[in-house]
């Protein structure tokens, strides 16, 4: 199949950015990655710089194939990652626009590669979760509500890819950082120090420059772990209760 | 945001169930002598301040969380297919400007006259108020809306106001933390039917009385 792309192409943080046009001879079975190592090789064949762009598992799990795909943060297939979209999915002559994620907390470094090191902050600010260390515990030595225990695990399968923040017309991260504050909270290893750590990632968020959610749910939609904005109204409440001075 | 957002939400309709009174076919007693109990009433006075502080700073915060937000986002997507669902979530300020400018024309036209100047005539006759000099903000509000162009202001600002609250009064709910599997989806079904019967019922007085 050919395929008619419109890359971004960015030097660095310094210099403007625009689109430039490719053809590319791609397979349907090849990921929409592959199709883009295609495009890189015959870049490369022709003395051309290849396209930038983060990849790491290639298997949905690290959240580094970032990039908006015909204006959608992974492309059109809900709930995928750009790295388990295949070519099936488009049709052979199709234009395709690739970009960057774009937010301001997300500044790009090169072509499709953002620097998403506030998302690192706001994971420090979290600090630590009170286990004692020693031998592994018993599996069933703390008991956990089946239902707690499923809500944290959903929210645990966010894999910080940072696709809310480039759905989101406010450049918000509330859905990554209320999924860790979830996860973590839901828990009772991680409940001692909930609150504390509902402001401190809270306040750092706010700090790194992210907008402020104004309930769109542009993210749940892009979201390729597809969490949910529920996640969102937890934090909410925690930080509010956080302000008021909930005991820590 | 939420807490302005779901006062004002709570002041409609009472202002609603007031200004119907407009509607009574008795030349502007019952209306007039509400409006003077209005005024009048210490309480209902604090109220009012109150409002009048909380549509500014809704106002206010509104609009620096919309510039802080664009600031976020910084730069735009050339195919620009946000998968937010709904218009109003996206354009809450510019609507919200919208109803803010509507306010401006409504108070100055009404609240203002009625408390600042004396352009109001008065009655002094209704049963129970003999001898008081009450204001006659019927005709003043019966006069405005025989212009045609004065109804339409209305009707834009209530179409702003409308889908204003179609995202607004769920969001509202959201905001605080409160969502749930079972009552979000009756929050948001009570959200949209607030915000189309009430900007209707708000409706229908110019309307009334420029056909009457
Ligand atoms: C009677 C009039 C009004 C009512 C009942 C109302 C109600 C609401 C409600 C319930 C919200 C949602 C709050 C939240 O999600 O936390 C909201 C948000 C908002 N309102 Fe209003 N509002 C009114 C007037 C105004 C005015 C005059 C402005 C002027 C600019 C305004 C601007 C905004 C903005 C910018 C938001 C933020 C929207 C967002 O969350 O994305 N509103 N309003
Ligand atoms: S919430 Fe979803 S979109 Fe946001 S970082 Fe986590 S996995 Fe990515
Ligand atoms: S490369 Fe790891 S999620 Fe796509």
């Amino acid at each position: 199949m050919k395929l008619n792309l419109k890359v971004w192409r960015q030097k660095n943080n310094k210099v403007k950015g625009a689109f430039k046009a490719y053809s590319v001879e791609a397979s349907e079975d090849m990921s929409f990655l592959e199709m883009m190592d295609v495009l890189n090789e015959k870049l490369i064949a022709d003395k051309e710089e290849p396209v930038a762009f983060e990849h790491d598992c290639r298997e949905g799990i690290c959240g580094s194939c970032n990039m908006v795909i015909n204006g959608k943060p992974h492309g059109p297939q809900k709930g995928t990652t750009t790295c388990q979209l295949h070519m099936r999915h488009f049709k052979d002559g199709d234009d395709i626009v690739i970009e960057p994620f774009r937010a301001a907390a997300f500044p790009v470094i090169k072509d499709l590669v953002v620097d998403r090191s506030s998302f690192d902050s706001i994971i420090q600010a979290g600090g630590y979760i009170s286990v004692n260390t020693g031998q592994a515990p018993d599996g069933n030595a703390i008991p956990i509500e089946k239902d707690l225990a499923g809500q944290a695990f959903d929210a645990a399968t966010c894999i910080g890819c940072g696709a809310c923040v480039a759905a989101c017309p406010n450049g918000s991260a509330m859905l990554f950082t209320s999924a860790k504050i979830s996860h973590l909270g839901l828990l009772p290893q991680g409940e001692v120090e909930h609150t504390k750590r509902v402001k401190n990632m809270v306040e750092t968020m706010d700090k790194e420059g992210f907008g402020m959610c104004s309930n769109m749910g542009a993210c749940e939609v892009e979201c390729p772990k597809e969490i949910s904005i529920e996640n969102i109204a937890r934090m909410n409440r925690s930080y509010i209760a956080s302000v008021f001075g909930a005991a820590e | 945001m939420s807490l302005t957002g779901i006062f004002l939400i709570t002041f409609l309709p009472v202002h609603l169930l007031g200004n119907l009174q407009l509607m009574a076919s008795d030349g502007g007693e019952l209306f007039n002598t509400y409006a003077y109990f209005m005024t009048n009433n210490p309480l209902i006075k604090f109220i009012s301040y109150g409002l009048y502080f909380f549509i500014i700073l809704h106002t206010v915060q509104g609009l620096m969380l919309a510039a802080k937000n664009r600031k976020a986002k910084g730069s735009k997507y050339m195919v620009n297919t946000y998968s937010n669902k709904s218009w109003s979530s996206n354009n809450m300020a510019l609507l919200g400007i919208l109803i803010f400018a509507f306010l401006c024309i409504h108070m100055g036209d009404f609240w203002f006259k009625m408390k600042f100047t004396n352009q109001l005539k008065t009655v002094s006759t209704y049963a129970g108020y003999e001898g008081i000099a009450i204001k006659d903000l019927y005709h003043r509000v019966s006069v405005a809306y025989d212009q045609l162009w004065i109804v339409i202001v209305y009707l834009v600002g209530l179409v702003a106001l409308a889908f204003h609250l179609v995202h607004g009064f769920a969001s509202a709910f959201q905001t605080l933390g409160l969502n749930h599997k079972k009552y979000t989806p009756i929050i948001k079904t009570l959200g949209l039917a607030y915000s189309i019967l009430i900007p209707i019922g708000f409706a229908i007085i110019p309307i009334y009385m420029y056909f009457t």
